[in-house]
């Protein structure tokens, strides 16, 4: 095997066959190659859409107003369901149900801190949204219970109101005015996956009493604990029966509340996920097979053209076993450096849009930073497990291997004379 | 050196069969100079390929050197034939992606002589067959002649016990057919056995035996006066031939 002149003889036989070498090396590199692309593209849009869906977190539920549709308890159906905060606390009572938060819109208020003034949507919620959205806070900190209980007023300011407001000033500490009320900012915080970051948060409690007085809530913000599709359901349908007690409709209503299952959402697309990339493995199977086939009809052409020279060996007192063992090293040889180049290229274009990609998207949360606007990706991490890469290339080898064997086992074992016939 | 003991042979061609060597008896010695003759079919390349041991034979007796000759593996037959043979083909039969000198010093290859030493020794016999500055050449760069001499050169450099030559002057002009047999000769001076197939009188005319098949048959061996009858025949040519000064 470690016969220095066998591997010269080799050495000299791929030299002097560059075609033959290139072909052979060429199967199996563009085989592995393409499996490459393919497994990282598909890993790359699944890990892509998974994390789009982790900017909430995967596990939350939003529960907002309707209007009644089905008749109940002598009431007729069109009747509005209005939220009020003990609503809250009745969902947060519903097993299950991990943190909740009321929340209530304020649109277009107005903030202004010195000569800068602008119009933007303030969300008026309690601490637990947070973990709800998955709020990033860039600077100071979030609303806090001490806020509710107090009625603090301090708000949480989008990073783009910062921007408009205080450009590269010191917000944290300042007072803004909000509809001429002055708020204290306490924290500034950016939504993950957001292309703009222009929305407010307050306390519930301050807001409920300094501009609406009431205790109305529009909508309710929570998360549950649950792993399966069943528990999430299960959970979803006590939340609606607990509603429908406190505002007297059917629990099978679907018009009076609105209800929106993240989980069950995320289970359902990872089934797709699921689904598609059994569909690129079929696909990276089916280039596999392709690989072989090219670089097993490569080594039957290798042979055939080769079965002289195995004649000419022979008469000249080659054994059959050392034409053999010519043939299969020369093959293995190439085809586990092709192998090894097209893995190589492979996972380089792989990493090199990776590279590009996470580029991109820190140029891109620069811009966002600015004001500008931030796209999402469906593109993320496309790279393959080393793995699979190398089981994929030996599987080649081997292939090319017994491809190989098969006619020069038969080449060497005719009678030389047989083979020196061969034109 | 070489026994044949009624030797048969037969090509099986589908559902046809062609019986070629009808029963051969022939004894070689070693250090004869021995061309088979004989109209197409008649069984004399079959016959150098047993002898060869390229190809094998139904029924019958081969002795070579005394060993007995007979459904041996082929690992022990490539064996055999690098130590015993060497082969001279009309066709050449060199490896065209080896230059003249690689060609030449593959059978030391399967000896085991390293790599440096068999090219040295490689130059050494192309130098003797005049052919040392084409050593670097490759075999579609060179004439017929060349091409010739190299594959003699490749045939000598096991030192084998006997040459075989299947019509090795077939695809040459009848100038350069001439300088090749001076080589073999040559070469059966130096005490090896030579044998070739041979459709041409001429040449034949230059060996010191003459063997010639008739379906399958040995027909007649000529010899001694009756072959000096048979050169004085043949041999009005080989005079106006011009041999080279080198062999």
């Amino acid at each position: 095997m470690f016969d220095i002149d066998k591997w010269q003889e080799i050495f000299a036989t791929i030299k002097k066959n560059k075609m033959r070498t290139f072909l052979t090396g060429f199967s199996v590199a563009w085989g592995i190659f393409m499996l490459m692309i393919l497994l990282g593209s598909g890993n790359g849009l699944s890990n892509g859409v998974a994390n789009n869906f982790m900017n909430d977190a995967v596990n939350a539920m939003w529960i907002w107003r309707g209007e009644t549709t089905i008749p109940y308890e002598g009431m007729k159906s069109g009747r509005p369901i209005q939220f009020h905060n003990d609503d809250q606390e009745i969902v947060q009572k519903v097993p299950g149900v991990g943190v909740s938060s009321g929340r209530y819109f304020m649109g277009n208020t107005r903030y202004s801190y010195l000569k800068e003034s602008g119009e933007y949507t303030t969300i008026t919620c309690q601490p637990a949204l947070k973990d709800v959205e998955n709020l990033i806070l860039n600077e100071g900190r979030f609303i806090n219970d001490l806020d509710i209980i107090q009625k603090r007023k301090v708000v949480v300011i989008g990073a783009d109101i910062k921007t408009a407001l205080f450009k590269d000033s010191v917000a944290l500490g300042e007072y803004v005015n909000v509809n001429m009320v002055p708020f204290k900012v306490v924290g500034i915080c950016s939504e993950p996956g957001s292309t703009q970051n222009r929305n407010a948060y307050m306390p519930l409690s301050t807001a409920q009493m300094i501009f609406s007085g009431s205790n109305k809530l529009h909508n309710l913000a929570l998360t549950i604990n649950a792993t399966t599709l069943e528990e999430s359901q299960a959970i979803e349908e006590q939340i609606r029966n607990a509603l429908g007690k406190q505002h007297k409709f059917d629990p099978k209503d679907e018009g009076a509340i609105g209800l929106y299952n993240k989980l069950e959402n995320y289970i359902q697309t990872m089934k797709i996920f699921q689904a598609i990339k059994i569909f690129i493995w079929i696909i990276g199977i089916g280039t596999l097979i392709a690989g072989i086939v090219g670089v097993s009809n490569i080594m039957l052409i290798v042979v055939k053209e080769r079965t002289k020279e195995i004649g000419i060996r022979k008469a000249i007192g080659a054994s059959p076993s050392s034409v053999i063992g010519l043939i299969l090293l020369e093959s293995i040889m190439i085809t586990t450096i092709a192998g090894y180049i097209g893995l190589v290229l492979g996972t380089g274009l792989m990493e090199m849009i990776n590279y590009f990609m996470v580029q991109g998207a820190d140029a891109a949360a620069a811009a966002a930073a600015n004001g500008g606007e931030r796209g999402e990706s469906i593109f993320l991490n496309p790279t393959v497990d080393i793995n699979i890469a190398v089981y994929s290339t030996l599987l080649l080898i081997v292939a090319g291997a017994i491809a190989g064997y098969i006619p020069a086992k038969r080449a060497a074992s005719i009678k030389p004379i047989v083979a020196l016939r061969d034109e | 050196m070489i026994r044949l003991n009624n030797i048969n042979k037969s090509y099986v061609m589908g559902s046809n069969s062609l019986h070629v060597l009808k029963g051969i008896d022939l004894q070689i010695e070693q250090g004869d100079f021995v061309s088979i003759m004989g109209s197409s079919g008649s069984g004399k390349s079959t016959l150098l390929n047993i002898l060869g041991m390229l190809d094998n034979y139904d029924s019958g007796t081969y002795h070579l050197s005394g060993n007995l000759i007979q459904n041996m593996s082929e690992k022990k037959a490539a064996k055999y034939r690098n130590d015993l043979v060497g082969f001279i083909f009309q066709s050449f039969n060199l490896i065209s992606f080896k230059n003249a000198m690689e060609n030449v010093a593959l059978p030391l290859y399967y000896k085991g002589v390293p790599r440096k030493k068999r090219n040295q020794i490689a130059l050494e016999y192309l130098e003797k067959l005049g052919l040392k500055d084409w050593a670097n050449h490759m075999p579609n760069e060179m004439s017929g002649g060349q091409k010739q001499r190299v594959a003699i050169a490749r045939a000598l450099i096991s030192q084998p016990k006997i040459i075989l030559a299947d019509e090795p002057t077939g695809a040459l002009d009848s100038a350069t057919s001439y300088e090749v047999m001076d080589i073999l000769k040559k070469v059966n001076d130096d005490g090896i056995t030579v044998i070739i197939v041979t459709h041409e009188h001429d040449i034949a005319a230059m060996t010191n035996q003459i063997i010639r098949l008739k379906d399958g048959l040995i027909h007649e061996i000529i010899r001694n006066g009756e072959l000096k009858q048979f050169q004085k025949e043949y041999t009005h040519g080989l005079e106006a031939a011009q041999i080279p000064s080198y062999v």
